[in-house]
């Protein structure tokens, strides 16, 4: 049916006069000479005009066209995309969180105070951090958050370093981040073991090292075993430890990066505790600080005396406000939620099977895919198209002909040190079943791409659309919809 | 519960197909010193309908529900249709990454476009990206793009910009050497034309102003705009209000060259402060220094219509530090209830509901007015929101209202010097004739 029908942008099917909604009468006296100095408009020009019927069908139809985890296995890997609980949602939706404005008296909103506070805590004892500010809207604010920390460290101690250091293999949010705190980053180049080399790090690490980046485990699914030597080369010379905690799934429950020498993180709700990813947002990306770095925390932050809670902004240290209000509050419920759901048994079980299902996906594919690095991995695992390339079929192929199978692919073209990577992260919701599917079109186009190469290159076949002229649209940018004239 | 469907005898047979012996062998990697001995400290786990009465329990210490509300600066209460909530709750919308499988997911980069469209077409901008956090953010964005464009470091931000707005921009901008200049506002209410005169400098980069600003009251961008542009300089222009834009010029129109803001009034509820939604639009000529994700239209082999995100080369998983910013995850769920609202709303509705809010507020400001000792602080034309001094500080007065089941406003004497006994009171669609009248009664009474 969807590939049936194609469905125009809604301006295309606009007809004045239309509207899909009634609005109340003005019960107020009107009012003529408002605004008689002020420029209006005549008109919003192309805005549209559909009726209820005609949005509930634009939408409904536009919704098929999505690939979604509800739908199926959905390998991104450093994504998490696991399943999203539906519970979740309906808490999300409760009116007594919905309509509660930000700017109401604390008194007002006790509910919400206590809940942001359970939830710091439980974040503290999953990451063994000391202190942990909720208001960052995503994993890369949540590093922004943290490197400003890190600087406003330096700078309390007179002097706010000049460099960066990050692992070749890290998240292209890293480099960005430590840009826009006002660092200058220089890059550590990963070892045969795909990790980083001790004796590179010793190198580059100097007083004038505000921080390392890491990610543990790191893009490539790969614990970093000397993760506590590398903070101690780190600490020696004043710098300190971030850490990306993308990868924190593989983690939860079975070791903490606060034990692990780590002095700041970001966790990322829509990836560890199961918030769904909305089509690109509302993410949300807490910051977890050791003691050294909690007076610095952006304001506000949530205390409790006597039973009540408050908003503390008296705080002279600190970097001063990243967001709007508090952050993605209802987030922050889902994400809460799910902590209650699964308990402390359930955590570890998630961090479990999630190693455990990718293990199982890597053990399946590794005589016909291609492997880098061959250390052993937790969440994720990075396979190339090195051998599928010898016969000129690249990830990108084999990607888009994934989808003929019904199922998304992996995530392409990252980490940078794999040339052709297929970065697969299974996550702990996928049944065996799914599993098996996924490992059966894999093999299978591993086959394709041996004997009908061509098939690969033209895929996806029976998609909505199929490839599309990507070139082009960065070259002669359609930005938006305009009227014919 | 821990959502997981693989079953004990799937795991046996993994673990054999693995070749290990326990799950316990797969984190051998990790240094035993490091590795919990224990269990974490945490509660549960709790059953569904725990969860659920968890939840009902706390919510019910929240009691904000039980007043009757004139908060707004910056979080607007409006009505919000039942299909943007059904519609935006289908799984196909919630559950989805972002489309970096284009071909998967024309659904959401078709909504994208759509928004992007809807963006340009309020704002009359060429440009808009596919979101941003929140207003907050997107203000210091604004700044950040307009100082890589001008490649100056003075930037000039209006004291009656939302003080949120203001931290972040200094939070955003402290680290990066730039210099922010605060332009005083005048008896209107309005940037002051002599500060803002004075202000100018050959190393000023933009002029960031709000409108409806931070007192409700509409700016005169088309002065600003030849201002700035005349000491060549940017104008950017924040709208936090955007049901404004029904009525209201587009700020494009008036010579703004990055408009940017907070979209939550377009069917995102109060939700304490989050999830909300940034937007940005600006000139075509400045789309490679535009942050964020852009949608783009193109064609596929077979030459159909299809959408792609595009222009990566400004973001950071190309550009890595190079990039224009290091947004990536972004609010694309709260962009597609805004243009399922915008959309449901249409080009009538939108204009009727700005009207009603004009109207709902004009109506309330006379009635307040009519109270003995209470005075308009601006003179200044108002949208949605106006702000009263009263003669006791509005501490005191709150408080008051407040046990008569009135918020009557934010106050506004944390903010601003001088400004104790004044607050900032909201009006939109929602109040009723009886809501107003009962907010003068009272107001009467505890004036008394």
């Amino acid at each position: 049916m969807i590939n049936v029908i194609r469905e125009p942008l809604i301006f295309e099917i606009s007809s004045p006069g239309k509207t899909a909604i009634k609005l109340p009468e003005l019960d107020v006296p009107e009012k003529s000479d408002l605004l008689a100095e002020v420029p209006l408009r005549a008109d919003i020009e192309g805005f549209p005009e559909v009726s209820e019927t005609e949005v509930t069908r634009h939408f409904t139809r536009l919704s098929q066209m999505n690939y979604c985890v509800d739908f199926g296995f959905y390998p991104l890997g450093s994504c998490t995309m696991k399943y999203n609980p539906k519970i979740n949602e309906k808490i999300a939706g409760m009116d007594c969180y919905t309509n509660v404005h930000p700017l109401a008296s604390e008194k007002l909103t006790q509910g919400n105070l206590e809940l942001m506070k359970i939830l710091e805590n439980l974040l503290g004892e999953i990451t063994g951090l000391d202190a942990v500010s909720l208001q960052p809207a995503a994993g890369a604010h949540g590093e922004l958050t943290g490197m400003m920390l890190i600087r406003a460290h330096h700078l309390n101690n007179g002097h706010p370093r000049k460099y960066v250091l990050i692992p070749d293999s890290a998240h292209g949010t890293n480099p960005s981040s430590a840009h826009i705190c006002g660092y200058q980053v220089k890059e550590i180049k990963s070892n045969e073991r795909g990790t980083i080399s001790l004796e590179d790090l010793e190198k580059e690490m100097t007083e004038e090292v505000a921080a390392l980046m890491v990610t543990n485990p790191n893009t490539l699914g790969v614990f970093e075993s000397d993760i506590c030597q590398i903070a101690d080369l780190v600490h020696a010379k004043g710098g300190l430890v971030y850490m990306d905690g993308a990868n924190l799934n593989a983690l939860a429950g079975i070791t903490r990066p606060g034990d692990m020498k780590v002095d700041v993180m970001h966790l990322n709700l829509h990836k560890t505790f199961s918030t769904p990813h909305g089509g690109g947002g509302p993410g949300s990306g807490p910051v977890a600080v050791k003691k050294i770095l909690e007076p610095y925390l952006p304001v506000p932050v949530i205390e409790e005396k006597e039973g009540k809670y408050f908003f503390n902004y008296n705080r002279p240290k600190s970097i001063g406000k990243v967001k709007s209000f508090y952050g993605q509050f209802l987030v922050m419920l889902k994400a809460l939620s799910y902590i209650l759901a699964l308990g402390p048994e359930g955590l570890r079980e998630m961090a479990e099977v999630a190693v455990l299902n990718s293990n199982y996906l890597r053990r399946s594919l590794d005589s016909l895919y291609h492997l880098k690095y061959d250390s052993p991995t937790l969440h994720e695992c990075v396979f190339s198209d090195k051998y599928q390339q010898e016969f000129g079929v690249s990830n990108l192929d084999i990607s888009k002909r994934l989808l003929d199978y019904g199922l998304h692919p992996p995530t392409m073209s990252f980490p940078l040190i794999v040339h052709g990577a297929l970065m697969i992260e299974p996550t702990e919701t996928e049944s065996r079943r799914d599993l098996d599917l996924f490992i059966g079109a894999m093999k299978a186009i591993d086959r394709e791409a041996r004997e009908n190469p061509e098939l690969l290159k033209a895929a996806p076949h029976i998609t909505y659309v199929r490839r599309l002229d990507e070139v082009q649209a960065a070259r002669h940018p359609v930005l938006r919809w305009e009227e014919k004239k | 519960m821990s959502y997981i469907p693989i079953s004990d005898q799937d795991k046996k047979e993994m673990l054999a197909a693995i070749g290990v012996k326990s799950i316990e062998e797969l984190f051998n990697c990790i240094p035993e010193s490091i590795r919990l001995k224990g269990l974490l400290n945490l509660p549960g786990s709790l059953s569904e309908a725990e969860i659920l009465g968890y939840f009902k329990e706390k919510g019910n210490k929240n009691s904000y529900n039980r007043y009757l509300s004139f908060l707004g600066g910056g979080a607007y209460d409006h009505y919000i249709p039942t299909v943007v909530d059904y519609l935006s709750s289908r799984g196909e919308f919630i559950s989805p990454y972002t489309p970096y499988q284009p071909e998967v997911s024309q659904g959401t980069l078709q909504t994208i476009f759509e928004f992007q469209t809807l963006i340009c077409q309020l704002t009359d901008l060429d440009i808009a990206n596919a979101s941003l956090y929140d207003g907050a953010t997107g203000a210091a964005e604004a700044v950040l793009m307009a100082q890589r464009i001008k490649n100056k470091k003075r930037l000039l931000v209006a004291s009656n910009l939302n003080p949120q707005y203001r931290q972040v921009i200094y939070t955003y901008t402290k680290n990066l050497g730039l210099e922010v200049v605060e332009i005083p506002y005048d008896e209107m209410g309005r940037v002051d034309l002599k500060g803002l005169e004075s202000a100018f400098n050959p190393e000023t980069s933009v002029l960031l102003c709000q409108s409806p600003n931070f007192f409700g009251v509409i700016e005169d961008l088309k002065t600003l705009a030849d201002l700035s542009h005349r000491h060549e300089a940017l104008l950017a222009v924040v709208i936090s209000e955007p049901i404004s834009l029904g009525l209201l010029e587009a700020p494009g129109k008036l010579g703004a060259d990055i408009v940017t803001g907070e979209a939550q009034s377009f069917g995102l509820p109060l939700s304490f402060g989050g999830p909300y939604l940034g937007f940005m639009a600006s000139q075509k000529e400045f789309v490679r220094q535009l942050p964020g994700r852009i949608a783009g239209e193109t064609i596929d082999v077979e030459g159909r219509r299809g959408f792609v995100l595009t222009l990566s080369t400004r973001e950071q998983h190309i550009r890595r530090e190079k990039a224009t910013s290091n947004i990536c995850t972004n609010q694309a769920h709260c962009a597609l209830r805004a243009t399922i609202y915008l959309e449901t709303l249409g080009r009538q509705g939108l204009r009727k509901l700005a009207w009603l809010n004009l109207q709902k507020a004009a109506y309330a400001l006379e009635q307040l007015l009519a109270i003995p000792g209470v005075s308009r602080k601006f003179s200044g034309p108002v949208f949605n929101e106006f702000v009263l001094e009263f003669p006791e500080p509005w501490k005191n007065l709150s408080q008051k209202l407040e046990d008569k089941g009135i918020l009557g406003g934010l106050a506004l004497g944390n903010d601003y010097r001088g400004l104790d006994n004044c607050a900032l009171i909201t009006v939109t669609e929602k109040h009723t004739r009886e809501n107003i009248e009962a907010y003068g009664q009272a107001l009467r009474e505890v004036l008394k």
